[in-house]
């Protein structure tokens, strides 16, 4: 599906910009790329050296550029938390600290931080990282993240796992498992209100790339992709409940559905499971591509930490 | 508006009809207890408790969403209003399911007789359905509520 | 887990309603659950949950599945002198959970 030209530059700029058409390999399909993905400059002269260092800051300017300027299928403008689209139930109880069960995983991740590792090292979180209201701050909102030790992009797990390996000397924690859970709820509560701002320049653009592909891809015995839902059909219904625009601000969440708490990996699984599509394992590098595409496609809204969603 | 009170399950056009009167009532509390001209839904479970007594429908509230977001957890407040009369102090309030596998779903207690009897806690619904809560006075005074709600399934199988 | 977590205000007058809130960490498990092999999963649920007020009981409930997991409650009760609220909960295997809140009259 040809991507909308709302950011198309008029050709009376001093560079001559157009869309190139190419075929994606992955799927066949016709796929326009948009200009600010590549440019291509028009020169008129190029024996003109002030005109040639002009052009070659533009490109150097227009690089910069490429890596932020990706289009957008939801303007930051119309961007709705699920929490907008959820009943008064799950809003009352998400609003509602004491009602709102996360807490009782958030409280657990509280005292592992300050518990004393069972490993070599035997170190806490808090023995590098101090008290997390102020170490912490900020983290959730900016991951996943690139981790330049792996080469990877790690989501929040992925760091938290990695700390108590090579840090803590101690055996990584399940995905699921409530010990995870706690400790990932209790760093995101950090992060609580603050806008999302993962980054996708540089060494995390490939991975930003995958799951934008993969975003768009169809999958599964019913066909359908991601954005046909989320980007396609938010806010219409889907027998009984209205489509959210699917973000991932509000995880890991109390969900009312799994009686318990969970990732946005588990989140995504469970759409995968909803299209009867080929299940991905936990922690798979298809699934945290994803949670960096979603990170950056819900870029500004508040991290919602605990979160409950029905 | 009158119909039998069975266990056949919820219509479609009931259903619907539910779902349009829940577009328009946005309170989270919607589904308030029914007014004195209440029939009894015919819950074996409630019948054999109430062993042939006669609840009053007044002063027992139970309030729960008309539509609820997801039956594995529905928020619910019952309100008995007072004052109690000497000699009628709330004994215990007992919630039944119309529908749930277990229709005793809870009984909730008053060694002492409390300042004000407001009760939140979340329930289960197996399914769309009504619930009913019969108070128990010291003097063997019955008062009833009967809340309906429509549970619907989610729109995509979560296997996770 | 935080098997619990209590609220209420930090002090009340005498003769007045203490509001109580409590959350409590059980799966709360129905026994019509299967797990991934198919094998069901056997009932779990909180049975009797109490509240004492300085030894004396002032609240109970007697749950079943229809509650919901991870129970949450919220009552009152009649402030009448400064001391502990303590609550205890069993579940059908028998574990108990207990927690305790400090309860100031004034």
């Amino acid at each position: 599906m040809p991507v909308r030209a709302a950011w198309h530059r008029p050709p009376s700029r001093w560079f001559d910009a157009g869309s190139r058409r190419r075929t994606d390999a992955v799927h066949r399909r016709v796929v326009a790329i948009p200009d600010s993905i590549t440019c291509e400059a028009r020169m008129n002269s190029l024996h003109n050296v002030f005109i040639r260092s002009l052009l070659f800051a533009a490109a150097a300017l227009l690089l910069f550029c490429e890596a932020h300027a990706q289009p957008r299928a939801l303007p930051l403008g119309v961007l709705r938390s699920g929490i907008e689209f959820a009943g008064a139930d799950v809003r009352g109880m998400q609003a509602d600290d004491l009602a709102n069960p996360g807490f009782l995983w958030v409280e657990r991740g509280e005292k592992l931080w300050r518990e004393e590792a069972s490993g070599a090292s035997g170190k806490s979180c808090a023995s590098c990282h101090g008290d997390a209201t102020a170490s912490m701050r900020g983290v959730a909102a900016r991951y996943p993240a690139f981790d330049a030790g792996s080469g990877t992009v790690f989501d929040l797990e992925a760091r938290i796992n990695d700390c108590r390996v090579r840090r803590q000397k101690q055996e990584p924690l399940l995905r699921e498992s409530d010990d995870l859970l706690g400790l990932t709820a209790y760093v995101a509560l950090q992060s609580k209100g603050m806008s999302m701002a993962a980054r996708i320049d540089g060494p995390a653009g490939a991975a930003f790339d995958r799951g934008r592909v993969l975003y768009g891809t169809r999958h599964g015995q019913m066909n359908i992709s991601c954005a046909q839902c989320h980007e396609q059909n938010w806010g219409k219904r889907l027998y009984a409940e209205t489509l959210s625009q699917g973000h991932g601000n509000a995880f890991p969440a109390y969900k009312l559905e799994w009686q318990t708490m969970g990732s946005l990996q588990r989140r995504i699984r469970a759409c995968i499971f909803g299209v009867r599509a080929e299940m991905p394992a936990a922690g798979a590098q298809e699934l945290t591509d994803l949670e960096l595409y979603l990170a950056w496609r819900a870029q500004g809204l508040p991290v919602e930490a605990p979160g409950v969603r029905r | 508006m009158t119909r039998p009170l069975s266990r056949r399950p919820i219509s479609r056009r009931r259903l619907l009809q539910g779902a349009g009167a829940w577009a328009i009532a946005s309170p989270m509390f919607a589904g308030i207890s029914a007014a004195a001209t209440q029939e009894m839904p015919a819950i074996p479970a409630l019948v054999s408790f109430l062993a042939g007594r006669s609840p009053r429908w007044e002063r027992l509230r139970l309030e729960l969403p008309s539509l609820a977001d997801n039956g594995q957890a529905v928020p619910m407040r019952l309100t008995l209003s007072g004052p109690f009369a000497s000699g009628s102090a709330p004994q215990s309030i007992h919630l039944f399911s119309e529908v749930n596998p277990v229709p005793e779903m809870a009984v909730f207690e008053f060694p002492v007789t409390p300042p004000k009897v407001e009760i939140d806690s979340r329930i289960r619904l197996a399914g769309s359905q009504h619930v009913v809560a019969v108070a128990v006075m010291s003097d063997g005074a019955l008062f009833a509520a009967v809340s309906e709600v429509i549970v619907t399934i989610a729109a995509c199988l979560d296997g996770s | 887990m935080a098997d619990s977590r209590i609220n209420l205000a930090a002090a009340t007058r005498q003769g007045e309603a203490i509001e109580v809130r409590i959350s409590i960490r059980h799966a709360m498990e129905t026994g019509y659950r299967t797990d991934d092999g198919g094998k069901p999963v056997a009932r779990n649920v909180i049975r009797n949950f109490a509240c004492r007020y300085n030894g004396v009981p002032v609240f109970a409930v007697r749950m079943s599945s229809g509650i919901a997991a991870n129970p949450y409650l919220r009552f009152f009760v009649t402030a009448r002198e400064s001391g502990t609220l303590d609550f205890e909960w069993v579940d059908d295997a028998g574990a108990r959970g207990m927690a305790q809140a400090a309860v100031k009259v004034v």
